[in-house]
């Protein structure tokens, strides 16, 4: 059972001081959550879990603890977002051990809470069933059908570039087509995008929680927060919100994993990634090239060659 | 005073409301994401959240208010107020968690110290109809803030959900305005004792059980406790609890200008930004999330009730529902108390 191998691991690093601390997930206080926990002890490494709701990126985290030593649980897209850091020069060699989990794709908490008649009170897995119960009602749902659109799409569940994989490798298939939210926006007409990209972002309270959910946006200061030179003003005009969405978006391309942190992180359910998907999928047609998955070659928009392509000088 | 509306007359006695204030009303914006907002039609109202996402505060203290305009007109400086609020409103739809917040922002903004115009004027003109909470939910942790489902005070009018009418209660003076209502019909003895069923079988909700009873002693001789080293470690930095707060009320006053001409903007800002407090300097006397994170909880269960005399959290549960990385609030109130500290020693041993 993978969690009982992460537990050993876990608990075999502290003991062993390979690590100064492990970051998993434990159990959440609500339904069809976890919470992401920092454990320094052996002993407590028993209350590490693994289940389809650990949702969160723990890559992000490590922004914090560049002076340590980080055993981290990590799954395919969380191990992608670490190889594209470490091109960044974010960490020291030899500073982390990934444990990675091939991931059975993560439950879209907000699709099942929609698809029930009234508060979720309890939530298990059973097999590839999600059995969520209430006050009234009981009710078996096939996860495959509630799982995050990134998860959904993903290619790259297996974590690579890890210093130990715990559990069986899975079959690497997408359920959906690979960028389904590109398609479905690359058929709207000029117009309908652009309403639909300001319906998205005019909903905006500019909480950042896309910003500081994702491992990839870890500028000392970001572009919203610099008062001299001033590139953006602090209050809702459409306007702010639209140059905030559009600039976080273009600061990923090449970057981005697709692991859907910001998406699951905003508290008014904008939709985020149909922008850095279509991104992706440019970074992928014009320069062949996936963020985290070769260790070696630095995003396209951060390395320069004599070859490059330029047609688009006119 | 006990009245009833039926139901089937809710759309119009909506219209009414429009025709004569300015309504204010949950509005969903996207499924399962609701704000307050102004109504131009009563099939925007939409009371299916208990809580909508954004809290009532927005109403008296919007996220991003102008508070004037300023101009260089030659070689003088003329400074002109925005327009004020001037047509009555009224609020339809806010839970009792909600409305017990607005006093909360009273004590700030209509204290003893300072008297704020921009919410003195919304505050006046404003009727709030509060609903009941015939169903909270397991975040819910009112009745351990001192509210409860049906907590009614702050509100002028209350109105209990029957299934098909509502028992309407007259509150305050302005709510005894609303006593000739057309839509109001006295309400039958069986809707009062109906509602009391319903109000009962609710008080054993809202969870009365998180510790905050003493937690301003407590918390007094925590400033230094190891406890915030590890409490906040999973805390991202982000905004959401702050702004999802119905009672947080912390901003920040900007001038957006350009050339001879621009106004004074008043945004809400949030402790849990490292920006917030970045001094021009460069140094920030809260440099981490470890003290970001105790000036929160600080905030609310040691420097407010210093202060006012109560704590600054009416138990709605945003900042739970909402947190990316489930960090919840109740438990941190409860690991600072006798109880909470022994269960986590016992679970390191």
């Amino acid at each position: 059972m993978i969690q009982q191998k992460i537990r050993e691991k876990a608990k075999e690093l502290l003991s062993k001081k390979e690590v100064d601390l492990v970051i998993g997930f434990v159990k959440g206080t609500l339904p069809l959550r976890t919470t992401p926990r920092f454990i320094r002890n052996p002993e407590k490494t028993d209350r590490l879990i693994w289940n389809p709701f650990c949702e969160n990126n723990l890559a992000t985290y490590l922004h914090k603890f560049r002076q340590f030593k980080v055993g981290l649980v990590v799954k395919g897209c969380d191990a992608r977002s670490i190889t594209a850091l470490f091109l960044e020069k974010r960490f020291k060699p030899n500073q982390l051990f990934l444990m990675g989990v091939p991931c059975q794709r993560m439950v879209d908490r907000r699709k099942v809470e929609k698809a029930v008649p009234g508060e979720i009170l309890h939530a298990h897995e059973q097999e590839d069933l999600i059995i969520v119960e209430g006050d009234d009602f009981e009710k078996a749902l096939k996860r495959d059908d509630f799982l995050y659109p990134s998860c959904q799409a993903c290619t790259h569940r297996n974590p690579i570039n890890v210093d130990v994989l715990l559990g069986d490798p899975v079959e690497e298939f997408p359920l959906t087509e690979i960028h389904p939210e590109v398609k479905e926006f690359e058929k709207k007409s000029p117009e309908e995008r652009w309403n639909f990209f300001e319906k998205e972002s005019g909903r905006c309270i500019r909480c950042y929680a896309c910003r500081e959910v994702c491992p990839m946006c870890y500028c000392a200061e970001c572009f919203v927060d610099s008062s001299n030179p001033k590139w953006i003003e602090r209050g809702l005009s459409p306007s702010d919100l639209q140059f905030y969405h559009m600039v976080r978006a273009y600061h990923q391309t090449g970057r981005c994993t697709g692991c859907g942190a910001c998406e699951r992180a905003c508290p008014m359910e904008i939709r985020l990634t149909y922008l850095t998907q279509k991104l992706n999928q440019d970074v992928k047609e014009l320069f062949a090239f996936e963020a985290g998955i070769d260790p070696d070659t630095p995003p396209p928009l951060s390395a320069f060659e004599i070859e490059d392509r330029q047609e688009f000088i006119k | 005073m006990k009245l009833r509306l039926d139901k089937k007359d809710l759309k119009s006695f909506l219209q009414s409301l429009i025709d004569q204030y300015d309504l204010y009303a949950p509005v969903q914006l996207t499924e399962g994401v609701s704000v307050y907002k102004k109504i131009d039609r009563p099939g925007e109202v939409s009371l299916t959240l208990l809580n909508p996402q954004k809290p009532l505060k927005e109403i008296f203290f919007p996220q991003s208010e102008v508070m004037f305009d300023f101009e260089k007109v030659g070689k003088r400086n003329q400074v002109t107020s925005t327009e004020e609020v001037k047509k009555e409103r009224v609020i339809l739809g806010a839970r009792p968690c909600d409305i017990q917040a607005i006093s909360i922002l009273d004590e700030i903004f209509l204290g003893k110290d300072y008297t704020d115009v921009y919410f003195l004027q919304k505050r006046k003109l404003t009727t709030i109809i509060g609903f009941s909470c015939n169903h909270p939910l397991s975040t819910c942790f009112c009745s351990s803030t001192g509210g409860s489902p049906f907590f009614r005070e702050g509100a002028d009018l209350f109105f209990i959900d029957l299934e098909e009418a509502f028992l309407v209660e007259l509150l305050t003076e302005k709510g005894m305005a609303f006593q000739k209502n057309r839509f109001f019909k006295e309400a039958d003895p069986k809707d009062i004792s109906l509602a009391k069923e319903i109000e009962e079988k609710a008080s054993t909700k809202g969870d009365a059980s998180v510790p905050i009873e003493r937690i301003e002693k407590r918390l007094n001789l925590m400033m230094e406790s190891p406890f915030w080293d590890r409490v906040h470690e999973k805390c991202m930095g982000c905004r959401i609890c702050t702004y999802l707060c119905p009672t947080c009320h912390c901003f920040d006053i900007v001038d957006e200008a350009l050339n001879n001409r621009g106004h004074r903007v008043r945004n809400w800002d949030s402790c849990l930004s490292s920006l917030y407090s970045q001094e021009t300097s460069g140094h920030n006397p809260r440099p981490s999330g470890r003290e970001r994170t105790r000036q929160r909880l600080m905030h609310k269960f040691n420097y407010f009730p210093k202060n006012f005399g109560r704590v600054a959290c009416v138990g709605c549960g945003r900042c739970i529902l909402y947190c990316p990385v489930n960090f919840d609030i109740r438990q941190a109130i409860e690991l600072t108390s006798p109880k909470g500290i022994k269960k986590e020693k016992a679970e390191v041993n």
